[in-house]
């Protein structure tokens, strides 16, 4: 079928959802999303949304700003940084307007908490600048964006799966789009497109992220020739759930939980004297793997313990209920009582499409490309830097979904529309058929398992050219074998063993953009570190990579950062 | 050690009716049931089709029957099936699509029409509306829905009667009703305060038990019995 509408939002986490309620009522908007809308990766989000209120003590929106900065190790472009930092307290507002249900202080306003790398005067020591509602903020914020939506009578496609962009003379024209419970292909013909597909953690073996995060949305644009920015950036969160990867937010330790070793040491002591265990997420996923490294996990294995049995078994239920029954289901370990195993698990990324602080996709000549827009963890503003602080992701959701929605919405009167080719579909129907056709091949499922298995053992949290070379050539060779992918499931309904095999393709052009970038990147910095090149050089490298396919090359090219107020200093805390 | 699957299998496109097939698989006895599904799927059988998303019961993906028992395959771990075979079923009484697969979409619109947003009273301030944490403790615990649908799977009182509301909809109503913020406390009362509304409900507490995210379900319920009899006869 043919859909038409002015806009389509692909992806009904925080940022599509944010940026749907900013055009609904300017122009006719579609959101749709291959999970059910309140199924998406947002509502996993745990820990908060950082905003410098000052509710529970004086904060300011300019040390939220050099927090960010010097967060992401002096590659956060400082304009971005500026704006996410002053308009917070608003967004903030705005979600509580709307009925999100914040924790309280006993005066009635927001209550907030510490998070890892939030500190007031310029770093002197932690900050309460985390507004949460328990232990799942993203959930009640989803829910309540989700529902506002509905009330707004926007339309929404659930289980739709974008599996191809189109293009029109350079301009967005449409997408198509697969729907699970039919198979059924459908042409979207619209105006503009926004990409709020979320991240990609699917990339690696252990990781906080859902099934569902492949990265559909940054490799589209990737395979279309367009860049993709700063890939070599992902964050390794400290403290997953020893080898599952489920997150154990970082607001446990704003809450005082404490990270010890083998010999019961505080480590995080050594390495971040000033504010140890709320040190920024590289340092401390840095520091769990030296110690690891150096004999020092529990009982010489590859996890440490979070020590959160001080914190009394009624702020464990009141404020971080969800994770203590994550460790005790998962675990059997109540956290009221022994300290729970973790190690760091593949988190968040910081690279992705490059977009204007409007959520304009941008080419590699930093031209906009018309019609296109993204928003969201698939984005790239370079705002994150080289590395993310807690609860600033949920932050540039709604701040930066609402500026592209605006944007969009300005746009209306402007862009016109570009004929619908006449066969929509009709390669993608190709590229299924060729899928379902085969008898005989390999399995998608073994084919992910050794990508994830190579990008974790070369491309995590340390890196040497020796180890991205190995990753480079296994991802070459898994290339070679994609092809000869088959799939079991020859039906139309609910066929996840087609829609997984499609996915598989994303998962390795997006591990190709990260460890070439990875490569590129002759520094550590941030998330990226490199062992064989330890220090950060700013003569060379404080600039951002820009990564593309060209004739069948990967290419990588470069762009300024943006420093206004901070001048790049050692990052120590 | 090694685990036995019975799973419901149907695809209403091709076949009349459903039936069950038997899956051996190998598990750690950590590893979630959803885990075995996936190696089902992964390693031996791709036809077979369910929902996943976040693994960690944070979604709401994934409710289905194990053994008789509505609850999420991510939330349930092998070591508690040991030496049985575990039996898995779409939630009851909702229109499959396929296997393990079924249909929300009525679901959530009695979720729907329960009017889930905030409408509060006047122009909204400046800064944050003030709410007392006292105020805010009373929805602390409906806030944990997932909208998985386990409570309402496991309803028995659904069994015989499709036009209740049913629970996850009560829970949806009870977290706008206990809003101090919110001004419509009549109106939403009024809106369950009928036979196939909040009168159903026979206090079986099935759905407490089921619910995944453990809220007090039933409890919930019978508060919205007890406000809706202070508003006088219907
Ligand atoms: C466990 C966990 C805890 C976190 N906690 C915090 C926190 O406390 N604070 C904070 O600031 N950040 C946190 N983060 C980070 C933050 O939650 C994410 O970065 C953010 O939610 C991403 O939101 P999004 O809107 O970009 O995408 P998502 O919420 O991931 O949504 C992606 C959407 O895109 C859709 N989609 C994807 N591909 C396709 C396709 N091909 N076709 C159609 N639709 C598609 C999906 O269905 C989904 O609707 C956390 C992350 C995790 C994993
Ligand atoms: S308590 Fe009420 S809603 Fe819950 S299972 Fe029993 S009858 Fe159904
Ligand atoms: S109340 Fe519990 S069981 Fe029911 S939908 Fe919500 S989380 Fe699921
Ligand atoms: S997969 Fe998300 S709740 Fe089970």
């Amino acid at each position: 079928m043919v859909f038409k509408h002015d806009v389509v939002i692909v992806g009904a986490g925080l940022a599509g959802l944010r940026a749907a309620l900013e055009v609904t009522g300017k122009g006719d908007v579609a959101l749709i999303s291959k999970v059910y809308p309140t199924r998406s990766h947002s509502g996993a989000a745990q820990g908060g949304i950082a905003a410098a209120l000052g509710n529970e003590e004086p904060d300011s929106w300019e040390w939220h700003m050099y927090d960010t900065v010097k967060g992401g190790d002096y590659l956060t472009d400082q304009n971005v940084a500026e704006i996410l930092a002053r308009d917070a307290p608003r967004a903030v507002y705005e979600l509580e307007h709307m009925g999100v249900p914040f924790n309280r202080m006993n005066n009635g306003k927001i209550a907030q908490r510490a998070f890892g790398g939030h500190t007031r005067n310029f770093g002197e020591a932690a900050v309460k600048r985390a507004c949460y509602a328990a232990d799942r903020s993203g959930r009640v914020i989803m829910d309540t964006l989700y529902f506002e939506a509905v009330r707004k009578g926007i339309r929404i496609y659930p289980e739709f799966q974008m599996l191809d962009l189109v293009f029109r003379d350079g301009q967005a024209a449409g997408l198509i789009a697969y729907e699970t419970a039919t198979g059924e292909l459908h042409f979207f013909h619209c105006r503009m497109i926004l990409l709020a597909t979320g991240g990609y953690g699917k990339v690696f073996k252990t990781s906080s992220n859902a099934f569902a995060s492949t990265g559909d949305g940054v490799y589209l644009p990737y395979r279309a020739g367009l860049p993709l920015e700063d890939m070599e950036f992902v964050q390794f969160h400290p403290t997953g759930i020893h080898r599952l990867g489920v997150l154990i937010s970082e607001a446990a330790r704003g809450e005082g939980g404490i990270l010890r070793n083998s010999q019961g040491e505080r480590f995080m002591e050594r390495h971040a004297p000033t504010i140890k265990d709320l040190a920024p997420r590289d340092m401390v996923s840095r520091a769990i793997a030296m110690e690891i490294r150096e004999g020092r996990g529990i009982g010489g294995q590859d996890y440490v313990h979070l020590d959160l049995t001080h914190l009394g078994e009624k702020k464990l239920e009141e404020r971080l209920s969800d994770i203590s029954s994550f460790v005790r289901i998962y675990l059997g370990v109540d956290p009221a009582r022994e300290p729970v195993p973790i190690a760091p698990t593949c988190h968040y990324m910081m690279g992705g499409i490059p977009t204007s602080t409007e959520g304009e996709v941008l080419d590699l000549q930093g031209e906009r490309v018309p019609g296109l827009y993204a928003a969201g963890e698939c984005s790239c503003l370079s705002l994150h830097g080289a590395n993310r602080l807690g609860c600033n992701s949920l932050l540039d959701l709604v701040v930066f979904g609402r500026r592209a929605g605006q944007k969009m919405a300005g746009e209306l009167a402007r862009l016109p529309w570009q004929e619908a080719p006449e066969r929509p579909g009709e390669e993608t129907a190709r590229r299924i058929a060729r899928l379902k056709e085969k008898g005989t091949g390999e399995k998608t499922g073994v084919l992910r398992a050794e990508l994830q298995e190579a990008m974790t053992l070369h491309c995590s949290v340390f890196r040497t050219e020796e180890s991205l070379q190995k990753a480079l050539a296994c991802i070459g060779e898994l290339q070679e074998r994609y092809p000869r992918v088959r799939v079991d499931h020859k039906g139309d309904r609910f066929n996840t063993d087609l829609l997984e095999a499609l996915e598989l393709e994303c998962l390795l052009g997006l591990a190709e953009a990260m460890v070439h970038s990875a490569l590129a990147r002759r520094e550590s910095r941030g998330a990226h570190s490199r062992e064989d090149h330890m220090e950060r050089d700013d003569d060379r490298f404080l600039r951002h990579t820009l990564v593309c396919r060209r004739g069948g090359r990967v290419r990588v090219d470069h762009k300024p950062v943006t420093v206004t107020r901070f001048q790049p200093r050692a990052r120590t805390y | 050690m090694e685990m036995q699957f019975r799973i419901f299998r149907h695809d209403p496109q091709v076949e009349a009716k459903p039936h069950y097939r038997s899956y051996n698989v190998k598990a750690d006895p950590r590893d979630r049931i959803l885990d075995c599904l996936n190696r089902i799927r992964w390693e031996q059988d791709g036809t077979l089709s369910y929902r996943m998303s976040c693994g960690h019961g944070v979604c709401g993906s994934d409710g289905m029957r194990i053994n008789g028992v509505c609850g999420l395959a991510c939330q349930q771990l092998v070591k508690d099936y040991e030496g049985q075979e575990v039996l898995l079923e779409p939630l009851p009484f909702f229109p499959v699509v396929k296997d393990l697969v079924v249909e929300m979409e009525g679901f959530l619109k009695r979720i729907g029409e329960q009017r889930p947003h905030l409408m509060a009273r006047g122009d909204p301030p400046e800064k944050e509306r003030l709410q007392d944490p006292r105020d805010r403790r009373k929805v602390d615990d409906v806030i944990r829905c997932i909208l998985c649908a386990c409570c309402t799977g496991a309803c028995p009182v659904m069994t015989r009667n499709g036009d209740y509301v049913g629970p996850a909809a009560l829970v949806w109503a009870y977290r706008y009703i206990c809003d101090s913020r919110d001004s419509r406390y009549r109106e939403r009362l009024k809106n369950i305060d009928f036979a196939n509304g909040v009168w159903s409900c026979e206090n079986f507490f099935d759905c407490t038990r089921a619910c995944p995210k453990k809220i007090p379900v039933t409890r919930c319920i019978n508060t919205l019995k007890r406000e809706a009899e202070k508003l006088g006869p219907r």
